[in-house]
C-alpha cells in the first residue's frame, strides 16, 4: 500500500518539517516539545520501515526513486533513491534517533524545544544524505547537517563547547569545500549533477588523482581517519549525550558512505593506485588511535578515540577491496571487504552510540565523565553495569555481537589481500580490548570508590529501555548478520562491478 | 530627434525624478509629527517606479543608445527598488530614535536610487559618469546626515575625498577610451576595442577604468573608505549603501568592461582576477579582527565584492548571470544583517558591536533565528541563499579553466565561516551580558518585512532556479 507513496520524500521533510511545531511549542512546555518529537520520529521510523516491503532486496539498482526538477536551467534535479546500502544506514539514523529522543528526556531541561527541533531537522538530513541520487542535492544535505549540529554542540554542550563546535565546523567545512570545486569539474565533464552520470563520465589518470584527493579530504575529515581526526574527540566530549550519539551512530557514517557512493565508482583508478595511502592511515587509526585511546582519562573521550579505530576498519574494509580486485583478481573476497565495512558501520553505530548513552546515564548523576571519580559502579548500579559490561564486550569484537562480524569479516578479506595487514589490523582486538576491559575495570568493578558513586540509583525505565534496545540490536545482528548483509549484497556486488572496469579516458 | 518611444522607454526614470521633486516639495509641508506621510510616500513611489520597469512598453535603447533598456537593467532596477523598499522599512523606527527622521534621508537615498537606475541603463559613457556622480554625491551627503557626530562627518569627508578620487581616475580613464576610439558610445567603443590590434592607449584607459571600479566597489586593494564609512555613518545609510550600490556598482561594470571593453577582455579579466583574489583575502583576514558588527559587515562586503569580480572574469554570459545572481543575492542579505543591527537599536544605543547581539537568543528566539539565518547565508552554507550564489560563481570560475582560482575562493570561505559563526555563537552560547534583558522596540511592519526578508533566504532553497533563469535569460543564456 505505500508503494506509490514518495516514500523517500516524506522521511526527509516529516522530521524537519515536523521541528516547526516543536520549535513553536515554546520555552515553558517543554513536555509538549518532547512528546510531539517523540512522536515525529517514531512515526519517521515507520515510514523508514516502510521502505522494505516494496524494496527488491535483489536487485542493485536504486529503488523508490523520486526524480523532480529542481534547476532546470543547470540540469539538477532533486533526485532521490535508495539501495541496500542506504537502506541499512537509513534504518540505523531513524532507529538511533528515536532513542535519542528518548534518551534526552531527562538530562536536557533548557530550551528543550530547540533541542528537540535540532535533533529533528538534523535527522531529516542525514536521511536526505543517504537518499540523494543528484551530487549538488548531496552536498547540500552534507553541508547542511552542520549547521544544527553546531547548535547542539554549542548550545547543551560542556565546558568548552564553543571551542570544540566552531573547531567541528570548520574542520568539516573545510573538508568538504574542496569536494564541491571537485564536483562542478565533474559537472562540466558529465553535463550534469546526476550521480550516475557522474559514475559513467571517462576521466584521464591525472584528473582521477585530483578527484580522488578532493574526496578524500572532505570524507577523511567525516570519518574521520588519521591525521584529520582531531575534531573529533573534542566534539564528541563537549557535546550533549544526544549529539554525542548521534555523531558517533550516524554522522561519522557518512564518511565511509561518501567513499562507496563517490570515490570508489567515480574515481576506480585513483582510488586502486592511492588506496596504500588511505590504507596505512587506517592501519594507523587501528593501532595508533587505539593507543591514544588507552591513555584517556575522560570516558567520552576514550569511546571516541575508539570510534576512530574502529572506523578505520571501515576505511580498511572498503578500500583493502580495491587491492583485490584489481591486482589480485579476487572480486569475491573484496564483496567481502565491503561488506564488513559496511556491517562494521551499522554494527558501530548500534556500539557507540550505546556506549555514549551509557556515559551519559552516569554524567546525568554524577556530573563528571573522569574514569577516577567512579569505581564500583558495579555495587549500586547492577542493571547498568550489565548492559554497560555487555556493550564493552561488544565494542572489544566478542563473537556473537555485531562488533565481531564486521572486524572478522574486514580481517578476512585484508588476510586474503596481504597477511601483514591483516596482522596489523587485528592488533585492535587486543588493543580494543585492553582499553574497553580496562575501562570497565576501573569504572564498573572494584570497590566503591567515593560517596557520590555509593549514592548512585540505578537505572530507570526510559534509560533502560533505550541501553536494552541498543543491546538488542548489537545482539541480533552479532548472532544473525544475514538479513543485513542479503541487504546490502547485491549493491556492493554491483560496486565491485564498477570498480573493476578502468575508466581511463 | 527625440521622439516619443524614447520618452515612454524612459518612462520610469521620468516618474521618479518628478515623483523626487514632488515629494521633496511635500515634506516643506508635513509637520515633523506626520513624517509617517513622507515615509509611505516613498515607499509608494518605488512601487509605482518598479510597476513602470516591469510593465513599460519600451524599446531595447533610447536616445539614440544613449539609454539601454534590456533584461538585465530591468532585472538590475527590480532589486534596486525592492532592496531600497525594504531600507525605508528597516529605517524608520532608527531614524525616528535619533532625530534623523527628516525628509531629506528619503529624497537622497531616491535620488541615489534615480542615479543607479540610469547606471545600469548606460550606453554611453557621459550616462556612466552622470549615473554615478549622482549615487556619489546623494551617498556623501545621507553619510554626513548625523552631523553633530564627529564619526559620521569623519567618514562623510574620507568617502568624500577618496570618492572624488575615483570618479577622477574613472573619468581620466573615460577620456583615454575616448582618445583611443574617437566615441563614447559603448557599442561603438566595443567594436572599436575588438578592432584595435596595439590597443596600447586604450589598455591605459581600460587600467584608469578598472582602479575607479575598485574604489566603487570597495574591492581591495581601493577598499581604504569602506570601513569607516560603513562603521562611522548612521545604520540607517550604511543599510542603504551597503546593498542597493553593489547592484548598480555590478551594471556599471557589465555595461564598461563587457559592453564597451569587451575587445580586451583578457587584459581586464586578469586585472579583475587580481583584484578579486586580493578582496578574498583583505576582506575575510579583515573581519576576523573586528569587534564592531558594522565593520566586520564592511570587510565581509570586501570579500563578497571579491567573489562577484570572479564571477565576472569568467566573460561568458553564464559568468555574468553568477555574478548578477551574486550581487542580488548579497544585497538582499546584507538588507537583513544591517536591519538586525537596527532592529535590536534603541534610543542611546547603536547595538553594532558584536557583544551587543550576547543571548539574543534568551532575549528573542525568533529573531535570533532569523539572524542566524543571515550568517550562514553570508558564510555561504548551504541550503542558504548565499550558497547558491557561491555555487554560481565557483561554477562560472570553474568553466573558465581557473581551477586554482576557485581553488584559492574556496579556502577564503572557510577563512571567512569562523567570523560569520562568532556572531551565531555570541547570539547562542553566550548569556546575556547584565542590564541587556529589554524588550525589542521594533515597529510591527519591520518585524514582519526582516522576518519575511529573512525567511526568504532559507525558503529561496525552491526557488532559486527562478531567480538564476531570469539572471541566465538576461544575458541571453536560453534553455
Amino acid at each position: 500500500m505505500f508503494a506509490n507513496w514518495p516514500l523517500l520524500s516524506l522521511l526527509i521533510w516529516l522530521p524537519i518539517v515536523g521541528a516547526v511545531p516543536v520549535l513553536l511549542a515554546g520555552d515553558r512546555r517543554p513536555d509538549r516539545a518532547r512528546w510531539l518529537s517523540l512522536l515525529i520520529t517514531v512515526l519517521t521510523f515507520l515510514v523508514s520501515l516502510a521502505m522494505l516491503p516494496p524494496f527488491d532486496v535483489a536487485n542493485a539498482a536504486m529503488q523508490l526513486q523520486e526524480n523532480h526538477v529542481w534547476i532546470p536551467l543547470l540540469n539538477v534535479n532533486y533526485h532521490l533513491g535508495v539501495d541496500g546500502i542506504s537502506v541499512a544506514l537509513i534504518l540505523l539514523t531513524t532507529f538511533t534517533t528515536v532513542l535519542v529522543i528518548v534518551g534526552a528526556w531527562g538530562s536536557i531541561d533548557t530550551r528543550v524545544n530547540q533541542y528537540m527541533a535540532a535533533m529533528l531537522v538534523l535527522e531529516g538530513l542525514m536521511i536526505g544524505v543517504f537518499c540523494a541520487m543528484d551530487a549538488l542535492l548531496f552536498y547540500v544535505f552534507f553541508e547542511g547537517m552542520l549547521i544544527p549540529m553546531f547548535i547542539l554542540i554549542g548550545v547543551w554542550g560542556g565546558a568548552r563547547r564553543v571551542y570544540a563546535t566552531l573547531k567541528f565546523f570548520i574542520y568539516t567545512f573545510f573538508g568538504s569545500i574542496f569536494m564541491l570545486v571537485g564536483l562542478i569539474y565533474l559537472y562540466f565533464k558529465a553535463g550534469s549533477f546526476e550521480l550516475s552520470a557522474l559514475q559513467q563520465v571517462g576521466l584521464g589518470a591525472r584528473e582521477q588523482a585530483w578527484l580522488f584527493f578532493a574526496f578524500l579530504i572532505a570524507f577523511a575529515v567525516k570519518v574521520p581517519m588519521w591525521p584529520v581526526h582531531t575534531w573529533l574527540p573534542d566534539a564528541h566530549v563537549e557535546a550533549p549525550t544526544g549529539g554525542s550519539v548521534i555523531l558517533a551512530a550516524i554522522m561519522l557514517k557518512i564518511g565511509g558512505y561518501g567513499f562507496i557512493r563517490f570515490s570508489l565508482p567515480i574515481t576506480p583508478d585513483a582510488s586502486q593506485e592511492y588506496a596504500w595511502v588511505v590504507i596505512a592511515m587506517s592501519l594507523i587509526a587501528v593501532v595508533y588511535i587505539g593507543y591514544v585511546a588507552l591513555v584517556q582519562e575522560d570516558m567520552k573521550k576514550l569511546i571516541a578515540y575508539s570510534s576512530i579505530a574502529h572506523m578505520g576498519f571501515v576505511t580498511l574494509g572498503i578500500f583493502i577491496a580495491l587491492a583485490l580486485t584489481r591486482d589480485l583478481n579476487n572480486p569475491l573476497t573484496a564483496r567481502l571487504g565491503i561488506q564488513g565495512a559496511m556491517v562494521q558501520m551499522i554494527s558501530h553505530g548500534f556500539i557507540s552510540g550505546a556506549m555514549f548513552s551509557c556515559v551519559g546515564v552516569l554524567y546525568d548523576r554524577m556530573h563528571t565523565r573522569m574514569i577516577r571519580d567512579y569505581g564500583g559502579v558495579v555495587n549500586t548500579m547492577p542493571r547498568f553495569a550489565t548492559l554497560f559490561v555487555f556493550f564493552a564486550m561488544a565494542n572489544c569484537g566478542l563473537p556473537g555481537t555485531s562488533g565481531f562480524v564486521g572486524e572478522f569479516w574486514v580481517i578476512l578479506a585484508a588476510f586474503a589481500a596481504n597477511p601483514w595487514v591483516a596482522a596489523f589490523a587485528a592488533f585492535t582486538l587486543i588493543i580494543g580490548a585492553a582499553y574497553t576491559l580496562w575501562l570497565v575495570k576501573r569504572v564498573i568493578f572494584g570497590e566503591i570508590g567515593n560517596d557520590h558513586v555509593a549514592k548512585l540509583q540505578d537505572l530507570n525505565g526510559r534509560e533502560t529501555f533505550v541501553l536494552v534496545a541498543f543491546a538488542l540490536a548489537v545482539l541480533l545482528f552479532g548472532l544473525w548478520p544475514k538479513p543485513l548483509s542479503a541487504l546490502m549484497d547485491a549493491p556492493i556486488a554491483h560496486l565491485v562491478q564498477q570498480i573493476l572496469t578502468s575508466k581511463g579516458a | 530627434m527625440m521622439n516619443l518611444t524614447d520618452l515612454l522607454t524612459l518612462l520610469p526614470e521620468s516618474f521618479l525624478t518628478a515623483a523626487i521633486c514632488a515629494l521633496l516639495l511635500l515634506d516643506l509641508f508635513v509637520k515633523p509629527a506626520q513624517r509617517n506621510i513622507t515615509h509611505y510616500c516613498a515607499i509608494a513611489i518605488l512601487a509605482v517606479t518598479a510597476w513602470l520597469v516591469f510593465d513599460g512598453n519600451a524599446a531595447p535603447s533610447a536616445f539614440g543608445g544613449m539609454f539601454v533598456h534590456d533584461g538585465v537593467a530591468q532585472i538590475l532596477k527590480l532589486s534596486i527598488l525592492l532592496v531600497s523598499a525594504l531600507v525605508f522599512v528597516y529605517a524608520r523606527g532608527y531614524l525616528r530614535d535619533r532625530d534623523l527622521y527628516v525628509g531629506e534621508y528619503y529624497v537622497l537615498c531616491l535620488f541615489a536610487v534615480l542615479g543607479m537606475m540610469f547606471l545600469v541603463s548606460a550606453g554611453n559613457l557621459v550616462m556612466i559618469y552622470l549615473g554615478l556622480e549622482l549615487l556619489a554625491l546623494s551617498s556623501y551627503a545621507l553619510v554626513a546626515l548625523q552631523r553633530d557626530s564627529g564619526l559620521s562627518s569623519e567618514a562623510a569627508i574620507k568617502y568624500f575625498v577618496l570618492g572624488a578620487l575615483a570618479s577622477g581616475m574613472l573619468l581620466y580613464g573615460m577620456s583615454m577610451i575616448y582618445g583611443a576610439t574617437g566615441t563614447l558610445d559603448l557599442t561603438k567603443i566595443h567594436a572599436a576595442s575588438v578592432a584595435s590590434a596595439h590597443p596600447s592607449l586604450l589598455l591605459f584607459g581600460v587600467v584608469f577604468v578598472v582602479v575607479g571600479l575598485g574604489f566603487k566597489f570597495g574591492a581591495a586593494p581601493f577598499h581604504m573608505w569602506l570601513p569607516d564609512v560603513y562603521q562611522g555613518a548612521p545604520t540607517a545609510v550604511t543599510v542603504f549603501i551597503g546593498s542597493a550600490p553593489k547592484l548598480a556598482a555590478f551594471g556599471m561594470a557589465y555595461r564598461l568592461l563587457e559592453s564597451g571593453l569587451g575587445g580586451v577582455a583578457p587584459h581586464w579579466q586578469q586585472m579583475l582576477s587580481v583584484l578579486a583574489v586580493a578582496s578574498l583575502a583583505v576582506g575575510n583576514i579583515g573581519a576576523i579582527a573586528q569587534s564592531n558588527l558594522k565593520r566586520m559587515l564592511a570587510y565581509s562586503t570586501i570579500s563578497h565584492v571579491g567573489f562577484l569580480l570572479l564571477g565576472l572574469i569568467n566573460g561568458t554570459p553564464a559568468g555574468y548571470a553568477a555574478a548578477m545572481f551574486y550581487a542580488i543575492s548579497y544585497a538582499v542579505t546584507a538588507t537583513v544583517a544591517f536591519g538586525m543591527i537596527m532592529l535590536l537599536a534603541r534610543a542611546g544605543f547603536e547595538a553594532e558591536e558584536i557583544d551587543d547581539f550576547k543571548g539574543l537568543n534568551q532575549r528573542a528566539p525568533w529573531f535570533a533565528f532569523i539572524m542566524s539565518l543571515t550568517m550562514f547565508s553570508l558564510a555561504g552554507v548551504p541550503p542558504l541563499f548565499g550558497f547558491y550564489a557561491k555555487f554560481l560563481v565557483l561554477k562560472a570560475v570553474v568553466d573558465a579553466d581557473q581551477l586554482w582560482l576557485a581553488v584559492v575562493a574556496a579556502v577564503f570561505a572557510i577563512v571567512g565561516i569562523y567570523y560569520y559563526l562568532r556572531v551565531i555563537k555570541v547570539m547562542y552560547f553566550d548569556p546575556t551580558a547584565q542590564g541587556e534583558s529589554h524588550a525589542l522596540h521594533a515597529d510591527a511592519p519591520m518585524r514582519w518585512i526582516i522576518s519575511l526578508n529573512g525567511l526568504s533566504l532559507f525558503a529561496l532553497l525552491a526557488g532559486w532556479g527562478t531567480l538564476y533563469g531570469w539572471c541566465a535569460r538576461a544575458f541571453g543564456i536560453v534553455q
